[in-house]
Parts: structure tokens; sequence; C-alpha cells
């Protein structure tokens, strides 16, 4: 009796806990989904069920040139964003001293305090014909005249680099944190030069945090809408603006959503090959 | 024989702290050598500056004649083994010991061969494609070893691998260690602050203290021959009394207790301050009951507070009559002394080339020590 009781009574805190996980997952990312399939398996022009939807993105180069830019770039920020935390972890975690190490991660964390629209209206102050880098370069006579260094795509893979930086810092940070300095210490006294001992153990042994954080980021940049409209190219369009043009735009709800729908598919495909090519397991990476 | 490590002058500084003060050593090869000391003592330091984790203030590292100065610790002919064994948990037992041959750029199947002749002789073949959270305590220290012994250093050196063992595999791995070291005649720097280890292990131990050697030499005659009161303390198990020294008119030495106990010495001494020496006489250098002891003996009664039973390592722990010291007392277990119990009175004596008397150095091993 007593012990009917007592799983009784933890299931119950169980299922209090639970629920409101449950509500969230089923009402704001079930439903929705299973809603924008619906409606992307549907046409204005027939009745009844359809694929042309989804044709549509096959067929018209626009749509899926569209889409592999946008994967090649966002793979191209995860690859930098990476390159460059991976030493900026490393020095957080094991050169500077324990006082400093909040200081950095403070600097880090601190341009996330303003919004993104903030963030980008930033650089876009610094970097615009009339702004802050070229009246000084102009000031110093190093420029003729002024350059417009915004809408373009080194400055948007910049922007993008540059607001998702800190979800790839933390995930590495944590699984450096653990690194015992003896392994480095080992690997330079069996022989190892430090190209070496970055390839053989500190990378091997990062491996489950350069993956959630290359998901992360990754998925950030692939769904990311603002920091791409507001300082890319005028010429090419990112996936997410060709979903918001359909939808807002072109009023043509069921184009949207089925590209919705190809943007979840397609970005788990590529996670899912870049987990089987790095010989990663789902659950050692999420943990 | 061949000189493997030479050591001269050897000085380390960290700002105001001197970590290791003008050490000079050799060690020759093949010979297994132990650095003995308490924690803090310098034995880490140097030996991180010998497998080139630090550079030294001063002096010189001299590995088979070749100087090591300002040499990268990956192109030096010694392995450190590291107290937590430093295993690569993403490789295997494999790829662990192989590390070092690619380093050293070998090819695939003289690495196959190597590694699996290394394993043979540390006695764990067929573990190669095991994970290394696969393996038991012991396994870990001996791929560990065979890890470093697999590159053919010059000197292997140990920072206090036996350390994280549970005493059962520790006693063991004391055993096992030695015997491989024989084996494959490497020469080995071990150090530790456990002085059986020392013991047990090497052919030479360098008791170390505050930075610097406070004796050289055979276990046996660290033991026997302690040339300091903190080498005393140190190595094996003494008892320890603070007493002043005396000398009668026929020229014999005495010492004096503060309760007014009263030994013979056999050595000479020059009296300067004969308050602060510290007398010292190992338990099992002490009888109990002597039959016929000769003249020359101590001879006290004291009275047994307990019996501290340890098998074979079991000890009486007596006090003088009139005093509140303690003396450890060896109790041999051959049945003879089984009708000793607490509270007894007994007689304890020693011959007094048993004692050995150094001037006091203040120095406290122990935090509980007077």
């Amino acid at each position: 009796m007593m012990t009917k009781s007592r799983t009784r009574k933890i299931r119950w805190s169980f299922i209090i806990f639970f629920i409101p996980v449950a509500l969230w997952l089923l009402l704001l990312i079930v439903l929705p989904h299973i809603e924008l399939l619906r409606i992307s398996l549907t046409s204005t022009s027939t009745d009844g069920f359809t694929l042309d939807n989804y044709k549509a993105f096959f067929l018209e180069p626009i749509y899926w040139l569209t889409f592999v830019r946008t994967a090649m770039y966002s793979i191209i920020v995860t690859a930098i964003v990476l390159i460059i935390s991976l030493p900026v972890a490393f020095y957080i975690t094991k050169i500077s001293k324990i006082k400093t190490q909040g200081l950095l991660m403070v600097l880090i964390l601190v341009p996330f305090w303003v919004s993104e629209m903030i963030r980008v209206y930033g650089w876009m102050i610094l970097l615009r014909e009339s702004g802050v880098i070229n009246s000084i370069m102009l000031k110093l006579g190093i420029f003729n005249q002024p350059i417009e260094m915004l809408y373009n795509d080194i400055t948007m893979i910049m922007g993008l680099v540059y607001t998702s930086m800190l979800f790839m810092i933390v995930p590495i940070i944590g699984v450096l944190g653990s690194l015992d300095d003896s392994l480095i210490e080992a690997a330079h006294d069996l022989g190892a030069k430090k190209l070496a001992i970055w390839k053989e153990i500190i990378i091997p042994y990062c491996m489950p945090g350069i993956m959630s954080g290359s998901i992360i980021v990754f998925m950030l940049v692939l769904g990311s809408y603002l920091t791409p409209k507001l300082m890319g190219g005028k010429n090419a369009l990112w996936f997410t603006e060709q979903i918001y043009n359909q939808i807002i735009v072109y009023f043509n709800w069921e184009q949207g959503s089925a590209f919705g729908f190809l943007l979840l598919l397609l970005s788990s495909l590529i996670i899912w090959v870049a987990l089987k090519l790095t010989k990663q397991s789902f659950s050692e990476v999420v943990r | 024989m061949q000189i493997a490590l030479s050591i001269k002058d050897l000085t380390k500084q960290f700002g105001d702290f001197t970590a290791v003060k003008d050490l000079t050593f050799d060690v020759e090869d093949g010979k297994f050598f132990s650095i003995l000391g308490p924690s803090g003592c310098g034995k880490t330091t140097l030996l991180r500056m010998i497998a080139g984790f630090y550079q030294p203030t001063a002096g010189s590292i001299e590995i088979q004649g070749k100087d090591m100065l300002g040499m990268e610790p990956n192109k030096r002919p010694v392995n450190l083994v590291f107290q937590h064994l430093a295993l690569f948990p993403m490789m295997n037992v494999f790829e662990n010991i192989a590390f070092g041959l690619k380093r050293k750029g070998e090819k695939g199947p003289g690495i196959e061969k190597k590694v699996n002749d290394m394993l043979e002789r540390v006695g764990l073949p067929d573990s190669g494609p095991k994970k290394i959270n696969q393996l038991s305590g012991g396994q870990k220290q001996r791929i560990a070893i065979a890890r470093c012994l697999v590159l053919e250093p010059t000197v292997l050196l140990l920072d206090e691998p036996l350390g994280a063992l549970d005493a059962k595999l520790r006693e063991h791995m004391k055993v096992e260690l030695k015997k491989l070291q024989v084996k494959v005649g490497t020469t080995f720097v071990y150090i530790t602050h456990d002085q059986s280890e020392a013991m047990v292990m090497s052919d030479y131990v360098a008791v170390m203290n505050k930075g610097s050697f406070e004796q050289l030499d055979t276990p046996q005659n660290l033991y026997s021959n302690p040339s300091s009161s903190f080498v005393a303390q140190f190595v094996g198990e003494n008892n320890k009394f603070n007493v002043a020294l005396q000398k009668d008119e026929s020229g014999k030495f005495f010492a004096k207790t503060k309760d007014g106990g009263l030994y013979t010495l056999s050595n000479s001494f020059k009296l300067q301050n004969s308050e602060s020496f510290d007398m010292f006489v190992r338990p099992e250098a002490i009888i109990i009951n002597p039959a016929n002891p000769k003249p020359e003996f101590n001879v006290i009664n004291a009275d047994v507070k307990a019996i501290l039973f340890d098998g074979g390592n079991s000890r009486l722990l007596v006090t003088p009559e009139k005093t509140d010291e303690e003396i450890i007392v060896s109790l041999p277990q051959n049945r003879q002394f089984d009708y000793i119990k607490a509270r007894d009175s007994i007689k304890i004596g020693w011959d007094p080339e048993a004692a050995v008397c150094f001037n006091k150095t203040g120095e406290q091993i122990y935090d509980d020590e007077i």
C-alpha cells in the first residue's frame, strides 16, 4: 500500500511538470506544423490533395537556388563561427586567469542584451556610406570617396557570424572546462606539436560541444531573417525572405507553407548528414 | 656505469618562492631512482623541469650528456607518467599507445608490432581495442606506462602514479612496477610521498624537503643511517624524544628527557646548545622484557596503553613510568608476548647503538606533532 501511494505521488508530480511542456510542444510546435503540412498539400485553384506546391520548389530554379544559397552560406557561417570560437573558448577556459574568465564571458554576453535589430542597426551605422568607418577613413585620407560596405554577401556573413558566435562559444566552453590539462601536457610529452594536439586531442574531445554548437548556429542562421534582409545584397534572397514573400506579399499561404516545411526537412537532413560524417550520435550531442 | 640523467645546481623560483634549491645529482643508467618528500617539497616541480614543462631559473639538466636547456617536452628523450595517468579518453588502448609512435612518423605495420609487443610486456595482450573506461585502475596504470615505454625513453618519469589506487592494489602494483623496471631496464625516476613505495622499489632514494635533498642513499642506508632529524622522521616509523645531551667524566654521552629519563648513547657529539636534540629509536629496535640485557642497555619500566594489532605489523603503545610520553614498540606475532594486556606494566629496553640523535630542526611533518 505504502509503495503504491508513493508511486502515485511521483506520477502526479511528474504530470504537473510535464503538462506545460507537453502543451507548449503541442500547441506551439506540433499543431502549427500539422496545419502547415495540411495547407501545403492544398491548392488555391484545385480542390483536394496536391503536391503542386512541393513540385514548384524543385521545378522553379529561383526557389531551390535560393535554398541552396541559404544552406551554403549557413554552412560557411557555421564554419567561420567554429574557427573563431575554438581559440576563444580555449583562451577563456585554459589560458586566462579565473578572475578574467568571468569578465571575458560577460564581454561575450553583453552584445546579446540588446535585440538583434539594434545590433544590426549598429553595424549599419558603422558601415553605411555616410557611416563612422567611412568618415574616419575619409578624414585620414585612406579613402578618396566613401565606399558602400553594406548590402553585400561578405558584410552579411560578418553580421551573421557576429550574431551567432555566443551559441558556439558557450557549448564549447562547457566541454573544454572538463578537459584535464594533463591530457594536453601528456600529448606534448609524447611528442605532439601544437597542431597535432589540437587535431588529436582538443578537437576530438570537444566534438560533442562543437556539434551541438554547430547545430544551434546552423539552424539559427538558416532561419534568420533580419540580418540577411537588412545587411545582405538586394539581388539575392535568403530562403526565409522567400517564405515571407509568399505568405505576406503574394498571400500564397499554400506555397509559403510548403517552403516552411521544406526548410524544416532539408535542414534536418543536412544535420543528419553532418552527424553521420563526423560519426557523432545525436544523443551524445544533445546531452 | 653510464649516467642517464645529470642535474647540476638546479634552481626554480616562482616569484619569491624557491621551489627547488641548488640541486645536484646523477642518476645511473637502468636504475630505479625515487624522490621522496612531503607534499609541497618541490618534487613535482623538479620532475616537471626534467620533463620540460618548466624552465629552470638556474642550473642545467643533462640527459645522456646532452643539455636539455630550452628544449621542448616533445623533443626530450624522457616521458612522464602523470599522476592521474592522462590517458586519452577518446582513443582506445591501441591508439593511446600508438599516439607517440605516430608523432615520431612511424608507419602502420611497425606501429602495430611495437604496440602489440608492448601490450604483451605489460601483461595486457588483446586489450588493444578496449575503451579506456573499460579498464580497471591497475590496467590503466599499466597502459599509461606502456604508452611511454613504447617510445623507448632514456628516462621514464613517474609522478605518484599509484596515488589513486586502493591500498591492496597499490601493494600489488609496487611489486609489478619493480618487476617491469627490471625487465625493461629503463631508468625510472619516481616521485612519491609514500616512503614504503620508495623503499620497496628503488635502488636509490633521495629524501627531499623544502626544495633540497636531505639525503640521497640506498633504502637500507636511509633506514638505518638517517643523516638528519627529518629523514629519521620521514622514512619508516620512529620514536622521537626531545632531549638534552649530557656528558659524564668518562666521556660517555647521555640523553635526558624533560621528565628526567636518562638514556645512554653510543656516539659522541659536539655539544653546543644541548637542549635542542631529537633522539630516535625504531619500534623494532626496542625489546620487550629483555631477559639478559647487556649492561649498557637502556631498560625502563613502562605501562602498556594499548595494543595496536595489525597482523605482522602489530605494535604496543607504551608510556614510560611517571611520564606522558608515548613510545611505539614492535610486537612480534610469534605468541611469545601473548600474555601482555593493556594497562600491564612491562620493561622495555634498547641497545644504545640503535638510538640516533640529531640537532632539532623544528620541523613538523604531521600537524598533530608536538
